[in-house]
């Protein structure tokens, strides 16, 4: 079947901060307008609306959906899709088959998370994401799953500690750049290392920080999206896959589920070897091993070789595949459900060559942005080119 | 548009579940849905939609759970909270843009489970302006009536027979749980909950798993000689509680408009209607956004019964089965898919709703 073309025209950012003064529903608005300004467009002009936001209990309502679809829905078809982490990419795969499908024209992505006004910290919503029966009685906080797999993950493949801090010392440093960023810094390994130890081996600098914060994109059918810019960026390949929720029995050195995401990305992008066909990349980096772990799953590494394409500077703004140039959530900040969409937003901005301090060096053509979410489980990659 | 339905499965429509969790409700439905179908969801599914909303579960990012129970480990699921039609909506996307020949999407509620229902439906409202501490959440549900009520002229015996005539039809359905004989008399007496609506007047809650399995035309011609085709889908959302009409359906109006347009459907001729009936007043408020002339003069002269011209939840709708939460849109399309299996109409609009304080509804048009 010949797939319709569907491009990205606009995108906004709200500032990504610990504690925002805005609403949930402000926040969303605010970076729907930015967006829509980009494009050239007016809410009038909308079709269709996703809505994006990761745990209800974020926002403390029910049907969230609801809530949010105020901030551009009104009187439109909207409907929302929630991932964990990964909801941002979702919205945006399904924003593409909102389009592709022939459904609708002109679709706004919005997506906002506001961890803030959880209490006593936004870490204890993640107490009621766990199997109620065989987890939920163990009172599991979130960043100790985290430290069994990147324990695991060092320990498969021989990775340190120095060598997973590069990561969080690169994205720090990539978010100066970045005017949306939260985190921004220039550390060293040793502040990295130095830093408190939350659940051994993950120490404080290596977590992206709780935020605040919203993002939109518009995409259209590609027949009208040269009427609203000359330069579109196309959705060229979309892929997500989900494993089970059963984290404690498989092997977490090797998200098998972004390598399942990416092949079916590559497939419609039609790219046989993503190492030397992807220019730019935004892996999920909630946690700086995450983007060494989500750099090999996605192929661009072989496995257990990220570290080292790390090191000899791959990653960097002026390496050969340049990995977070925003800042990625390390030094941005991780407002869950537009967390997502700053990735995708990052290289849409780079496509389109308009992303300011951040552009990266060399020209790019094409980029993936990739999310990773739900209990360790799910991954939507999205593949986009110019 | 033609999206096969190729098969469909369920489970429960209980009151309570006790002997399942909901994941093995799932796998139960799932199971009956493949059988249907003949099909192997490890080899022969493509991409799988689950619809589930956080509050319902008591569980934070709920959709984590749904790959398991329908065989959907390791590939492509997507999770979409809201009404199952929006569900239906993403997997008949799925399949027109082309990226699956088959998708299944499934959709459950386990209501049983919840102890502090009235507090869940405090959290839907806006937390600053919309919390007013109402001790009933049917509250709104009472206004929307009044208003539709006086602008139509509807009376109370209207809405008594509208539960007369959908408890009826479910006697012969097996979801039927909360089905009965009753006469008007009977359901005017009842006691109010909510000014206009009695307990018999609103659609009791319900344990459900529903599975539908979707195909591309090409493969449902596979796999069946008589699919029920998907011709058009739509989804409308009208505003927040305060800002949204009341008295009138927008939002099932803005999904019809969509809908009937894809499905080129002008002529409501031969059509039968599976439509939210959540509360009474519902089916009627229903009926008019789908643009069907005066329905409650239709009631009344018999139309609407199930061997009428127009037949209105001739399975009987939520008032019988019970109102499975989220899967409520799911419940409503495997009515229709049961009833015209029977060969008795070739089409059917299935009309569905997010219930209270919601203003969002689905309509999927269905043909054989």
């Amino acid at each position: 079947m010949m797939l319709r073309k569907v491009a990205i025209v606009g995108a906004g950012l709200t500032l990504f901060r610990r504690r925002l003064k805005e609403t949930p529903q402000e926040m969303a608005w605010e970076a729907a307008r930015k967006a829509l300004d980009e494009a050239g467009l007016e809410l009038k002009d909308i079709d269709c609306v996703i809505t994006s936001a990761a745990l209800d209990a974020y926002d403390g309502v029910h049907m969230r959906g609801e809530h949010i679809a105020h901030s551009g829905g009104v009187r439109k078809t909207v409907s929302r899709v929630y991932a964990g982490g990964a909801t941002g990419g979702m919205a945006t795969i399904s924003a593409w088959y909102h389009v592709a499908s022939g459904l609708c024209d002109k679709v706004l992505v919005i997506g906002e998370e506001k961890m803030s006004h959880a209490l006593p910290h936004p870490q204890s919503v993640f107490r009621y994401i766990w199997d109620p029966i065989t987890e939920k009685p163990l009172n599991p906080n979130l960043i100790w799953i985290f430290a069994m797999e990147m324990y695991r993950y060092m320990k498969t493949y021989n990775v340190s500690k120095e060598e997973i801090a590069l990561v969080s010392v690169k994205n720090k440093r990539n978010a100066l750049n970045n005017p949306y960023a939260q985190a921004a810094a220039n550390i060293t390994v040793d502040d990295v290392l130095n830093s408190e130890v939350l659940v051994w081996p993950v120490n404080r600098l290596d977590v992206s920080p709780v935020s605040d914060g919203a993002g939109a994109i518009v995409v259209v059918n590609g027949d009208v999206a040269r009427q609203f810019t000359d330069t579109p960026v196309w959705i060229v390949g979309v892929g997500w896959n989900m494993d089970n929720p059963q984290w404690s029995n498989r092997e977490l050195a090797y998200a098998r589920y972004v390598e399942e995401s990416a092949m079916m990305a590559y497939k419609m992008a039609k790219i046989e070897r993503p190492d030397k066909e992807i220019d730019v990349i935004e892996p999920h980096d909630p946690f700086d091993y995450k983007e060494l772990h989500h750099i090999e799953g996605l192929k661009i590494a072989k496995r257990g070789e990220a570290p080292k394409l790390l090191k000899e500077g791959v990653f960097d703004l002026d390496g050969d595949i340049p990995s977070s140039p925003s800042g990625g959530l390390m030094g941005c900040g991780n407002p869950i459900g537009a967390s997502g969409l700053l990735k995708v937003i990052s290289i849409y901005w780079q496509l389109k060559g308009i992303a300011g301090r951040m552009q990266v060096k060399k020209p790019v053509y094409t980029g993936l942005a990739q999310n990773w979410g739900d209990l360790m489980q799910m991954s939507a990659v999205v593949i986009m080119r110019r | 548009m033609r999206v096969g339905i190729i098969g469909v499965g369920w489970y429960g429509f209980t009151p309570s579940t006790p002997e399942l969790s909901f994941r093995e409700m799932v796998f139960e439905a799932a199971l009956r849905a493949y059988e249907d179908a003949h099909v192997n969801p490890r080899r022969d599914v493509d991409t799988f939609v689950s619809c589930q909303e956080d509050f319902w579960e008591g569980i934070s990012i709920s959709g984590e759970f749904a790959p398991d129970p329908i065989g959907g480990t390791l590939r492509p699921v997507m999770t979409v909270p809201g009404d199952s039609v929006q569900a239906i909506m993403h997997a008949v996307m799925h399949i027109e843009s082309g990226i699956s020949k088959v998708t299944v999407v499934e959709s459950h509620a386990k209501p049983s489970d919840i102890i502090t229902m009235e507090k869940i439906m405090e959290f839907a409202y806006d937390p600053l302006y919309g919390r007013i501490g109402a001790r009933n959440f049917h509250f709104l549900a009472g206004l929307d009536a009044v208003k539709f009520m006086e602008r139509t002229k509807t009376t109370k015996e209207d809405l008594a027979e509208v539960v007369v005539k959908n408890k009826r039809n479910g006697l012969k359905n097996p979801r039927g749980s909360y089905s009965s004989s009753l006469s008007i008399e009977e359901v005017v007496k009842q006691p109010y909950v909510v000014y206009p609506l009695t307990s018999l007047d609103i659609s009791p809650f319900t344990d459900a798993a529903v599975v539908i399995v979707l195909a591309n035309e090409e493969v449902a011609r596979k796999y069946t000689d008589n699919p029920i085709w998907i011709t058009g889908v739509g989804v409308g959302y009208d505003s927040t509680m305060e800002l949204s009409d009341l008295g009138r359906s927008t939002y099932l109006r803005l999904a019809a408009d969509k809908a009937f347009k894809i499905a080129r459907l002008h002529r409501l001729e031969n059509v039968a209607f599976f439509v939210d009936d959540t509360y009474s007043y519902k089916e009627l408020q229903h009926l008019e956004a789908l643009k069907v002339q005066d329905p409650v003069k239709k009631l009344r002269e018999g139309e609407l019964y199930a061997d009428g011209k127009t037949p209105v939840n001739p399975l009987g709708g939520h008032l019988s089965e019970g109102r499975p939460l989220d899967a409520s849109g799911l419940a409503l399309l495997l009515d229709a898919v049961e009833f015209m299996r029977r060969g008795e109409f070739d089409k059917a609009v299935v009309a569905s709703w997010r219930g209270v304080p919601s203003f969002t509804g689905g309509v999927a048009v269905l043909e054989r």
